[in-house]
Formats: structure tokens, sequence, C-alpha cells
């Protein structure tokens, strides 16, 4: 690396934060748009094909028109009919949100790939970033300040969903729902008709993850650009409890541990890249261990919610 | 139904009763397990048709290649067979645990790890007979494949884990498990591009069965089938399955061993993708290498919930699938379709047979308890 300045092992924590704060905002979109369907009382892994074909739609859609911020807007809005979807199927009776959400990861993904072919050698113009660095001379430090505006738009968002849960409208009705499909509809709220927008909702936030990913960090498209982050964000919303604020912290946890592998590539330690490639995935499955209980339900957890049923 | 009882019915409607439990009746209850999935793979299919005209791609010939690619000769019968072999037992790797009311979708984790452990342990045992070998090697690879997935279980019944995401994350991490082993401490020096371990060896290679191009794997799958049918239907420990499945707090008060059953269900099932990964690195592979990580196992969710989660079902779904699986490199030549294209048809079958999952129960004619209603 030249023009670096020679500041050894540090080198490791500052790439992690600055690789927390890459790596950590699809995370902070699919788990707030997870969020939002989950305390609703319902659940969709299929976020994780809605990751995917976010990505490839926001790549392909800057490619035609040279404009990343209608990319992704266009992962935003497919994000969101794949959200109608999952949330069309589901109100029908007997129908298992968790299997479709399986479904729908697979359908996702497959038609990412189908149509995202012609993609994967394209470069794409990439989303700017903001230089928060601008303070210091050390070129590491400048890196790892590098942000981009949806990480900043990712931070508003959680600060704004975890005021209006408790203080707006809609952010009550959607409690109401997902607590008690029957005391929803004694107060004359259609449980399935909230559903149906906060899956919605839940679908676009989780597109612009994806158009994040593919036009920013790692910056381009190809088969393999998620392989799971849809779906460890589902987890991390259990982790952090239905809090939009709890959700930000965890991703940005999320974020390290996924950093954790190239960060230490970047100081030459380069045995055992695939058993840090796998942080994240340990990283999750201990949190849920830990954070899950055998005998009672989760605090805070949507009384409708069949994960926690 | 909050229809009355059929022994407090008098008059009319106890006429009515007796036309909702003969033939007539006992027909419809069972055509309903055939007419619904095969309505919903149809709509499946129709609405794979109208994606592909809309891309300006004929469904005919598409159909046509799946036809000639999977089952249009015996050359293609048998490489269809010979796909859908890791396919059986990886459905039921999906299927058993469903019975308990599990949803497993980490079948790839086990399968692989399986494989590596089945291509491992063969270097020793070089030297020793042919079927000891083998056995040991189906061993390893059941008991890797085992345990991978009885974590899951054990996860879900002592900490109450999600074992469709645990199972998930299981999936991922045994596949990076398998890359830095067959990268780092089990790679062949030889396997230069593609990193391998050590081949096992062709004296210790499943060959095929008589008068077919395909490997003895399929029948070891067709077995596994048939006995995990006769062990959810035909057995104790498959009613206590069964009961717990559909209601775990009656299964609890009734005094069944809930836990012992999540464990040696996943354990089993685990065991099942662990032997599927152990075939596929003795019959076809001959060694343990990424391809192992194929989507078998992504597959064979599909497969189980098309046969909805019966083994005997599993075994023509896993055929129709396969031969789907089979003829997708015949669609790229051909047609100019991309691979991708399997997974979206696998996707939309997926989707709609979930959606079927509605109409059980709902349809008239299917229904005869609905019919004194309709009449009275």
């Amino acid at each position: 690396m030249s023009g670096s300045a020679d500041i050894g092992l540090w080198g490791v924590p500052l790439a992690m934060i600055g690789g927390a704060v890459r790596v950590s905002t699809p995370y902070i979109f699919v788990a707030l748009g997870e969020t939002i369907t989950e305390r609703s009382g319902r659940i969709n892994l299929g976020q994780e094909g809605t990751l995917v074909f976010g990505a490839m739609i926001g790549y392909g859609v800057a490619i035609i028109t040279g404009s990343p911020l209608l990319g992704v807007a266009a992962a935003c809005a497919c994000g969101c009919g794949f959200g109608l979807f999952h949330g069309w199927i589901c109100r029908f009776p007997k129908v298992n949100d968790i299997a479709v959400g399986i479904a729908m990861m697979q359908l996702g993904v497959g038609l990412a790939v189908f149509f995202g072919k012609p993609f994967i050698k394209p470069a794409a113009p990439h989303l700017p970033a903001i230089s928060l660095g601008w303070w210091s001379a050390v070129p590491q430090i400048r890196a790892a300040l590098d942000v981009n505006a949806l990480f900043i738009l990712g931070l508003g968002l959680a600060l704004f969903l975890n005021w209006a849960f408790r203080n707006t409208k809609y952010g009550l009705m959607l409690r109401v729902v997902g607590d008690s499909s029957d005391a929803a509809r004694a107060m004359g709220l259609n449980p399935n008709r909230v559903r149906l927008y906060a899956t919605a909702i839940g679908g676009g936030l989780a597109g612009i993850g994806g158009a994040y990913l593919s036009l920013y960090y790692p910056g381009s498209w190809n088969e393999g650009i998620s392989s799971g982050q849809g779906l460890m964000a589902v987890a991390l919303v259990i982790f952090a409890r239905w809090n939009p604020l709890g959700c930000f912290f965890a991703a940005l946890l999320f974020g390290g541990a996924g950093a954790l592998g190239s960060a230490l590539q970047s100081v030459g330690v380069t045995q055992g890249y695939y058993l840090f490639y796998a942080a994240p995935y340990v990283l999750t499955l201990i949190i849920l261990t830990a954070t899950s209980s055998r005998s009672h339900s989760l605090v805070g957890a949507p009384g409708e919610l069949s994960i926690t049923k | 139904m909050s229809n009355a009882s059929p022994d407090t019915l008098t008059g009319p409607a106890a006429a009515l009763n007796t036309h909702r439990s003969g033939t007539r009746a006992m027909l419809a209850r069972n055509a309903e397990a055939f007419v619904i999935p095969a309505a919903a793979v149809m709509v499946g299919l129709g609405a794979f048709s109208a994606f592909l005209m809309a891309l300006n791609k004929s469904p005919l010939a598409f159909f046509r290649a799946i036809y000639f690619g999977g089952f249009g000769s015996a050359f293609s019968i048998d490489n269809s067979l010979t796909h859908a072999s890791p396919l059986l037992l990886t459905a039921l790797c999906v299927a058993l645990p469903a019975r308990l009311g599990l949803v497993i979708i980490g079948g790839e984790g086990a399968l692989v790890l399986g494989g590596l452990a089945a291509a491992s342990i063969a270097l020793p045992l070089h030297g020793l007979p042919y079927f000891v070998v083998l056995l040991m090697m189906g061993i390893a690879g059941a008991l890797v494949g085992g345990i991978w997935i009885g974590i899951v279980g054990a996860l879900r019944y002592f900490r109450g884990v999600n074992e469709t995401i645990a199972s998930l994350l299981m999936a991922y991490i045994g596949i990076a498990v398998m890359n830095q082993l067959i990268e780092g401490p089990l790679r062949d020096p030889a396997s230069l591009n593609k990193p391998s371990t050590y081949p096992i060896g062709d004296a210790y290679r499943i060959g095929d069965i008589p008068g077919m191009q395909v490997h003895w794997g399929l029948v070891a799958g067709l077995v596994a089938c048939v006995l995990s049918w006769a062990l959810i239907e035909r057995t104790t420990w498959g009613f206590a399955a069964r009961v717990s499945g559909s209601n775990i707090r009656a299964a609890q008060i009734q005094g069944l061993p809930v836990g012992k059953l999540i464990l040696a269900f996943t354990f089993i099932a685990g065991a099942f993708a662990g032997l599927a990964g152990m075939i596929e690195v003795a019959a076809v592979q001959g060694d343990a290498n990424a391809s192992l990580a194929s989507g078998y196992g992504y597959t064979g969710i599909l497969v189980a919930f098309l046969a909805r989660q019966n083994p005997l079902a599993i075994i023509p779904v896993a055929f129709m699938l396969g031969a789907i699986d089979a003829s997708g490199s015949l669609l790229q030549r051909h047609m100019g379709l991309p691979d991708a294209t399997v997974q979206v048809l696998q996707g939309i079958l997926f989707v709609t047979i979930l959606f079927s999952d509605t109409l059980y129960g709902r349809i008239k004619w299917l229904n005869p308890d609905l019919w004194t209603r309709a009449q009275s």
C-alpha cells in the first residue's frame, strides 16, 4: 500500500471501524425494514431474495441510465413489489409466512441471477461518498471515515422509527396489529392490510440495502453478492428486540465482524480467510443462542409473530 | 367446521351424513391430496410460461427441452435419476423434522461436511476391503451430517433458537469450513485450479446399477425414503412425532419425550444429508471439492414441500425436479436461456405450492364436510 502512513497494528481496529460503517449499511436497511414487518406480526425471510434482486436491479438501472440514484429508487420499488407479493400471499388462511419467505428467497435470487447476467462485466457509476475524515492527515483514518449518504440516512431512519413507533398513529396501529389481531379488529383495523403495507415497506428498505451493496460496497454485481446478509439481518432483528436503534447498533457490530477478514488481510494476515469470512454467521448464531430462551417468550416480541410462538 | 358431530344428527341430516362417509366421500378425501398439488404445479407452470412469453421465448420449446433433457431417452432418464438421487436424501432432511413442526433448510451444510468427512476418512483406510471402507465412509458422512443438523435441533430444544435461521447459518458455516479445509490441511497438492481433498481412489468408488448409468446411491435414497415413511407412519416414535408436530403442548402434557424426538429426528435428517454428500463423493466426484455445494440441499427443500413432507411422495417429486435440473445445460445450449432459468421455475413452483395450502378443506367437491352445509 503506497502512501499509507505507518500506523502498524492500529490499522486493524481502524479498518474494522471503517469496515463496520461500510459493511453495516445493508444490514441497517434490511433490519429496519424487517422490524417494521415483524412489528406487524409477520416474518419475511424473503428479505434475502429482495436484497439480491435489489442489488441486481439497482446496478442494472444505474448502468442503463447512468444515475446511481435512479438505481436505488428502482431497487426500492422492486423491493416493495416483492414485499407486496409476500404480504398478499400470506393474507390467505393456512399459508405459512416462514415457508413463503424461503420460497421468495429462492425466487428472488433466481430472478436476480436470471436477469443479472448481462450486468456482471460492465461497471456502474457508484454512489458518492461523504468524506468525514478531512481533519486528519492519516490516509487510513480518512478512508475509514468516508461515509456513504445511505449510512447517515439509515441512522436517521432508525431514530425516526424509534420515535414513530411510540408517537404516531401509524406506529401505534402497527404495534396493535402485531400484538393482537383480535384487538386490532375490535378497533376497526384490518390486520391483513396493515401487514401487507408493513411487508411492502420492509421489502422496499431491503431493496435499498441491496442497491447499496452493488452501487457502493463492494460496488459490483455478482451472483454471490449477499450470501446470507438478508437472513442475518432478520436474525439481528430478534437480537435487537424489535427496537430500531438496537438494530442500528447490532448492524454496526455485524459490520465489524464482517470486516474482520479484510482488515486482517490488510495487515498481512492471510491465513484462515474462509474462517474469517464465516465470522458473521458464527456471531449471528452465538447471539441468537444467547438471546433466545427455551421457557419464556422473548421480551418485546410482537404477540402475533409466528417465530416466537 | 362447526357442524354438529355425526352421531347427534337425526332425520334428513343423518341421511346426508351416511352420504358424507360413503365411498364418494372417501374418494374425495383422497383425491384432495393429489388434485390440489397437481393444480398448483399446473398454475406454477402456467405462470412460468407467461414469464417466458414476456421474454419472447417459447414455453413450448422450453418444455420440449425439459422433456428431451429429462425423460426423452434412456440416457436422459439415467441422467435425471442421477440428479434425483441426492435430492431424495436432502428432501428427507427437510421432511423428517417438518413432521415435528420444524422448518430446517440447512441440508446443504450437512451434505457438504458429510462428503468432506467421507473423503477424508477414505485415505487412511486404504487397503481394507471395499465394503468396509464404503461402510466407514457412509458412517463418517452420516455422523458428521447428523451432528451438524443435530446441533440445530439441540439449539431449538435447549435454547429456543429459531431452527430455520439457525440451520441456514449452519449451512453457510459448513461451506466455509469445507472451503477452509480443502484449501488448507486436507488439500491434495496435485489439485491446482480446483482445490480438492486427495482422491478416495478408484477402487473405492460406488459403481453403477447393472444395466443403467445410475450409481447405487439412487437405491440408497429410495431405501431411505421407504424407511422414513415406515418410521413416521408405522412406529410409535413416528406417531409421537406427528402428535408433537401438530400440538406440542398436548404432546408434552401426554408425557411424550419431545426433546428426544427433536434431537433424534434432526440427527437422522442430517445423517441423510451427510449420506448424500458421501454418495456424491464416492459415486460422482471422487474427492471432496467445492462442487459439493451445488445446491442439492436447497432444491431438496422444494422437493420436500412439493411432496407435502411425505417420504413416499418425495420419490416421484425428486425424479421430476432431478429431470429439470438435468436439462438445465440443454436449455442454455438450445434456447440461449441462462442456467438460472431452472432456479426461476423452481421459485415459482415453490410459491404456488405454498399458496395452495390455503385450498385444503375449502374446495366443495373435494371436502365432504362441506356437502351437508351446501344442501341444507
